[in-house]
């Protein structure tokens, strides 16, 4: 689902955030993404969604080589992506349900399978009953939860999330975590930057691990 | 209704066919109601921008219709060129019935009228208001007079000048005066106010197009988070732009009907006071206002207006909104 090739990205600034990172993240797994911050988690992540662009060597998602996908392809692969941020951006002028909807309505999706789809993604991060609701009017995890949501109700392939617990309690961030993890059971390929080391260690999934741009170590044997 | 197949998600875009025109329309239905919406919501901003649209437009617009009445007016008296002979003051009147019949008969003359210094009088005491002043004169002094229009074949200017230098070369004719003259010279400022009318449209046009561009740009980056998070994703452009554009639209098209109210309350108000004046003149003319053609050309004008400022403004600002 997603390969990396001697990636490497250099910044207009001349800070190198990627260095010669080269794995493999087969479909249907998931994986942690972890190192220290600057270590090039987001960066690596910006990569696969083609917010940045790598500076030298090859990116596979889905097959579809990044390197060759031209400015105009790229909506059309960002929504074979669900992408979770750190502050979930979600937009705070319209409901909850507005919200999970606009990728459909993005995509060009009918009315009424939109509605549909739309309560499904909210009952499984199980937030059924807030559909009227603003955004502001929930709390963290719950806006964090909304924002899973919207990346999942498009049935993409695979999902990025950067930093999703970074600001929640540890509760909270075990079941967000967990919602990943059902994600993946039902054969979503998951990619996760997380520096919780101690939530991480608590589940069972491959961890490639950063330092300062370089691949330093993949634990748990990924494939590759 | 049930569409035969469905779309596995949005990895396909799905062929085109009449449910995709349908999907197509739908979507750009949903877009242009929400985009009036966001003005609804708005009220006193969005009235203040249509206003000055509107304004701007109103003006250029209301000279248009002005000139295009007097050209009108004007248009009136070139179909009718006549040619006023003054007879001799002492001719009789049996000569100047004479006089008439013999150009009557004349191939490049249509009607022939004869005023008589007694009928000329009585009409000029009429319309001038110096009865008395004529009263304290004792004597008529108006000369007969012969009311000439040429052929309907003789109505270039060139032909009309030689029947006039024949007819004053008549011996009973003291004067021949042409009255085209200053149709022509009427015709000939006409035609410099509607450069200058042009000049001014223009003008104002470009001050359109700054204002609706300039509005679509606030309303981009007011709404900067929702379009960096719609292109996170998978908005194409084309959606993105679609809002604003219309919303382009609905600017240029509320500015253009209100432009027609004032043009349209401005020409009421002059209605009355421009048939008086006719009337002194003794002419049926009434203002003419917009018809449904030149109503439609101005909200299509406004239409165009507006979505070229919000095309400038999106072209300008949107590519420069990348998600970080």
């Amino acid at each position: 689902m997603l390969r990396f090739d001697q990636v490497s990205k250099r910044y207009p600034s001349g800070f190198e955030a990627l260095n010669q990172v080269s794995f493999t993240l087969e479909t249907g797994a998931m994986a942690f993404l972890t190192g220290h911050s600057g270590a090039g988690k987001s960066t690596l992540l910006k990569l696969v969604a083609l917010i940045e662009r790598a500076t030298s060597g090859q990116i596979f998602v889905d097959g579809q080589n990044l390197a060759r996908t031209h400015s105009w392809q790229i909506p059309y692969l960002r929504r074979k992506i669900g992408i979770i941020f750190q502050n979930h951006r979600l937009l705070f002028d319209r409901t909850v349900f507005d919200n999970v909807a606009l990728p459909l309505v993005i995509a060009g999706h009918p009315h009424n399978e939109v509605g549909r789809r739309v309560r499904a993604a909210l009952d499984k991060v199980g937030l059924l009953n807030k559909e009227r609701l603003y955004p502001i009017t929930l709390s963290g995890g719950e806006q964090q939860r909304v924002g899973i949501a919207r990346a999942v109700v498009n049935k993409p392939g695979l999902l990025l999330a950067d930093e999703p617990t970074g600001n929640l309690d540890p509760d909270l961030s075990r079941e967000i975590m967990g919602l990943f993890d059902q994600f993946n059971q039902v054969g979503v390929t998951v990619l996760v930057a997380s520096h919780d080391l101690e939530l991480i260690r608590a589940l069972d999934h491959p961890v490639i691990t950063l330092e300062q741009g370089r691949l330093r170590q993949v634990r748990d044997s990924l494939a590759s | 209704m049930k569409k035969p197949t469905r779309t596995q998600g949005a990895q396909r875009r799905p062929p085109p066919g009449w449910g995709w025109i349908r999907g197509w329309l739908l979507r750009h239905a949903q877009t242009a109601l929400s985009s009036l919406g966001r003005l609804y919501r708005a009220p006193a901003a969005s009235l203040m921008t249509a206003a000055v649209i509107g304004i701007a437009l109103a003006l250029p617009a209301g000279l248009y219709l002005l000139v295009d009445n007097l050209r009108d007016l004007g248009q009136r008296w070139d179909g009718s060129a006549s040619l006023s002979l003054f007879l001799q003051q002492d001719l009789p009147e049996a000569r100047a019935r004479q006089l008439a019949e013999t150009l009557r008969g004349w191939p490049e003359i249509g009607t022939v009228q004869l005023i008589s210094p007694e009928a000329a009088l009585a009409e000029f005491r009429a319309l001038s208001g110096f009865g008395d002043a004529l009263d304290a004169l004792g004597d008529n002094p108006l000369p007969a007079v012969l009311t000439v229009r040429p052929a309907i074949s003789q109505v270039e200017a060139e032909q009309i000048g030689q029947l006039q230098d024949k007819l004053a070369a008549l011996p009973e004719v003291e004067q021949a005066q042409l009255d085209l003259q200053w149709v022509q010279r009427f015709a000939a400022m006409l035609q410099i106010a509607q450069r200058g009318i042009l000049l001014v449209g223009g003008l104002l046009a470009l001050a359109v197009l700054l204002i609706v561009g300039n509005t679509i740009r606030l309303d981009i980056f007011n709404r900067r988070e929702e379009i960096e998070v719609s292109k996170l994703i998978g908005a194409t452009n084309a959606f993105i732009r679609r809002p604003f554009l219309y919303s382009g639209l609905w600017y240029g098209l509320l500015g253009a009907v209100l432009a027609w109210v004032l043009v349209m309350l401005a020409f009421w108000q002059l209605r009355g006071p421009v048939r008086q004046l006719a009337g002194l003149y003794q002419s049926e003319f009434a203002l003419a206002t917009f018809g449904l053609g030149t109503s439609f050309a101005l909200l299509l004008l406004g239409i165009l207006l507006g979505l070229a400022g919000s095309w400038l403004a999106v072209g300008r600002h949107l590519s420069a909104i990348q998600p970080r």
